[in-house]
C-alpha cells in the first residue's frame, strides 16, 4: 500500500510541474462545465417559441420531459444533451496523465530503475492507474457538483432541476464515469506501449471520445433516447471493454515486455 | 554472492532467435569488484537485467546473494542496487524528492536520514532542492548512484557508470566507486573503459554472448602473453641474441632493432625475478652495454583485444 501511495504522490508531483498536463487537468473540466452552465443560463432567459419546441421533435418523447412548458423542456433537453461533456472528463484527464506518466517515463528512461525496485507490477500499475484515474473522476464529480449549484439558480423551475439529479444523471456520473476512467487509463497504457511521444499518446487517447459522440448526437437525431436504461446499457458495454483493455494493459505492462519491446 | 549456471537469454526478432546471453557460467565473490567487459551488443546489459530480475532467463539458473533468479525476484530486487546506462531521473522533481521516492519504494526505514546521508556523501546536499533536470551529466550520474545505494544493498550493478561523462565527472564517479570498494559490497561493473576496469576491478570477465575469459587482469596478462623482460642495449649483435636464446629457461626472444646499432630484446620468461640476473650476466659476458632492464607490461586493452580477436577467429 505504501508503495502505491508513493507512486501516486510521485505522479501527482510530476503532473503539478508539467504545465501541459496541469492545464488539461484543470482547464478542460472548467471549460466542459462552463458550456452547460452558460447554455442553461441563456436558455432560461431567451423566450422559447412553439416552433423551437416543435423542432426538438422526438427528443421530447423522452418521458423525463413530459408535461414541461416549452422553456422548461428546451432548458432540460439541451442541458441534458451536454451531460456527455461531463463524461468526457473521466476520459480526457486520465488519458492525458497516463500518456505523460507512462510514455514520459519511457522517454526519460526512468522506467528501468523503477522496475528494478521491489515494487510488484500490480502495485506499479495500480499506482499509475490511480494517479491517472482519480483526478479524472474527482474533476468529473466536482464539475457535476458545480453544475448542480448553478443549475439550482439558473433552472427555470424545480422540475428542470430535478432532471439533473434524476437516476439517468446519477447512473451516468457514478457508474458510467468510473468505468470510462478505467477504459481511459488502460487505453493510455496500451497506447504507451506503441508510442514514444506523450503528445501522440494523448492524441490517440482522445480518440476514445468518438464513441461518446453517439450519446451526444444520438438524442439530437432521435436515434436514441437518453434515459437510465441507455446509460446502464452504455455502462455494460464499457464494462465489457474494460475487461478487454485491463487484460491487454496488464499483459503489456510486464517488466520484460516494457524493457525489451517498448521502443 | 552471484552465481550463474548455463544462463541463457534469447530474444525473438523478426522470427529469428537472437542469442543475447548464451550459456554464461560465472561466479562473483562476496565483496569483490567484478568487471564485465565486452563490445557493444555483447549482452552485458542483458546480463545485468537478468541478474537484477528485470527480465527472466530463457534457460539456465542464476543466484544473487543466495536467492534464485526467477523464484525470489522481489527479494533479489530489494537486495540489489542498479545504476542503469542512463540515469533515468525524474527531471521535474528535486534531487531530494527523487531519492525519497526510491527510498520509500525500497522500504527504507529512515527515509530522510538515508537521503541526507547520500546527498552529503556525494556532495549534492547543497543542491538538494534543485530540479534534477537542471543538473550536469556528472551530477545526474552521482544522484543515480545515490539512488542505487539508498537501501544499502549488498550487491550493486553498475552499467557503464562513466559513459558519456566528461573526464572530470568520470573521475568523480570513479573515485566514488573506488571508495565503495572498502565497504564489502559486491560490485558488478559493466564497462567499456578498460583503464577504469583495470583500476577498479579485482577480477574481470571478457564476454561476448558467451564468457571468453575470467580472472584478475594480471593473471589474464600472464595467460595470454606470459612474462617478458625487455633489455635495452646500446649495441646489439647476433651473438648476444644467440647467447640469450641459448639460456635453458628462456622461452622466446624477440629482437627489436633501434637506431645506430642499438636495440631491444624482448625475452619470454617464467620467473623474471630469478632469471633476469643470469640474462644480464650472459649479456655482459658478451660485452653488452645494458641501458635498462624492465618487465614488459601489456595493457588491459592488449588483453581485451587479443581475447576478442581470438574469439572472433
Amino acid at each position: 500500500m505504501k508503495q502505491i501511495r508513493t507512486i501516486v504522490s510521485k505522479e501527482w508531483a510530476d503532473v503539478r510541474r508539467n504545465k501541459m498536463v496541469l492545464y488539461v487537468t484543470i482547464l478542460v473540466p472548467l471549460l466542459l462545465t462552463a458550456i452547460p452552465v452558460v447554455m442553461l443560463y441563456i436558455l432560461g432567459r431567451v423566450p422559447a417559441s412553439q416552433s423551437d419546441y416543435e423542432e426538438m421533435g422526438r427528443m421530447l418523447e423522452n418521458p423525463i420531459f413530459a408535461g414541461m412548458t416549452p422553456v422548461e423542456a428546451i432548458q432540460s433537453v439541451m442541458a441534458s444533451s451536454y451531460l456527455v461533456l461531463f463524461l468526457m472528463m473521466p476520459l480526457l484527464v486520465p488519458v492525458t496523465i497516463a500518456a505523460y506518466s507512462i510514455v514520459g517515463e519511457k522517454v526519460s528512461r526512468s522506467l528501468e530503475p523503477l522496475l528494478a525496485t521491489p515494487i510488484t507490477t500490480t502495485q506499479l500499475l495500480l499506482g499509475k492507474g490511480l494517479a491517472a484515474a482519480l483526478p479524472g473522476i474527482v474533476m468529473a464529480w466536482f464539475s457535476y457538483g458545480v453544475f448542480l449549484i448553478f443549475a439550482r439558480f439558473f433552472s427555470v423551475s424545480d422540475r428542470v432541476f430535478q432532471v439533473f439529479v434524476n437516476p439517468m444523471w446519477l447512473v451516468a456520473m457514478f457508474v458510467l464515469a468510473p468505468l470510462l476512467t478505467v477504459l481511459a487509463v488502460n487505453f493510455g497504457i496500451i497506447v504507451s506501449s506503441r508510442v514514444n511521444d506523450p503528445r501522440a499518446a494523448e492524441q490517440l487517447g482522445a480518440l476514445l471520445i468518438l464513441p461518446l459522440m453517439v450519446l451526444f448526437l444520438g438524442p439530437l437525431t432521435g436515434f436514441i433516447t437518453l434515459n437510465s436504461t441507455t446509460f446502464l446499457l452504455s455502462a455494460a458495454v464499457v464494462a465489457l471493454l474494460d475487461v478487454v483493455v485491463v487484460y491487454l494493459g496488464v499483459k503489456l505492462f510486464q517488466r520484460e515486455t516494457i524493457l525489451t519491446r517498448w521502443k | 554472492m552471484i552465481r550463474t549456471e548455463a544462463l541463457c537469454k534469447y530474444f525473438q526478432r523478426n522470427h529469428q532467435e537472437i542469442k543475447a546471453v548464451d550459456g554464461l557460467d560465472v561466479q562473483v565473490r562476496e565483496g569483490e569488484v567484478f568487471g564485465f567487459l565486452g563490445p557493444n551488443g555483447a549482452g552485458k546489459t542483458t546480463t545485468v537485467r537478468l541478474l537484477s530480475c528485470l527480465i527472466g532467463p530463457t534457460k539456465g539458473r542464476a543466484w544473487v546473494n543466495n536467492l534464485e533468479v526467477g523464484k525470489e525476484d522481489q527479494k533479489i530486487r530489494a537486495q540489489t542496487g542498479i545504476l542503469t546506462e542512463s540515469p533515468g531521473l525524474y527531471d521535474r522533481l528535486s534531487a531530494q524528492r527523487n531519492l525519497e521516492i526510491y527510498a520509500e519504494l525500497y522500504g527504507v526505514a529512515d527515509v530522510h536520514g538515508q537521503v541526507e546521508k547520500y546527498l552529503r556523501f556525494l556532495e549534492l546536499w547543497e543542491q538538494r532542492d534543485a530540479e534534477a533536470g537542471t543538473f550536469s551529466k556528472g551530477m545526474k550520474q552521482k544522484l543515480a548512484i545515490a539512488r542505487a545505494l539508498l537501501h544499502e544493498p549488498p550487491v550493486l550493478f553498475l552499467d557503464e557508470p562513466t559513459s558519456a561523462l566528461d573526464p572530470e565527472a568520470a573521475k568523480t564517479v570513479r573515485d566514488f566507486i573506488e571508495s565503495l570498494k572498502g565497504q564489502g559490497r559486491t560490485i558488478f561493473l559493466c564497462t567499456h573503459n578498460l583503464d577504469e576496469a583495470e583500476r577498479l576491478c579485482d577480477r574481470i570477465a571478457v564476454f561476448k554472448q558467451r564468457l571468453i575469459a575470467v580472472d584478475t587482469p594480471e593473471a589474464l596478462r600472464r595467460q595470454l602473453f606470459g612474462r617478458q623482460t625487455v633489455v635495452h642495449l646500446a649495441q646489439l649483435n647476433e651473438q648476444m641474441v644467440a647467447t640469450v636464446r641459448g639460456l635453458p629457461f628462456v622461452k622466446h626472444v624477440e629482437v627489436l632493432p633501434g637506431e645506430s646499432g642499438a636495440g631491444k630484446l624482448v625475452i619470454g620468461l617464467s620467473d623474471p625475478a630469478a632469471q633476469n640476473p643470469a640474462i644480464v650476466q650472459a649479456l655482459v659476458g658478451q660485452g653488452a652495454q645494458i641501458q635498462f632492464v624492465n618487465e614488459l607490461r601489456h595493457s588491459l586493452e592488449d588483453v581485451y583485444l587479443s581475447l576478442i580477436h581470438e574469439n572472433r577467429a
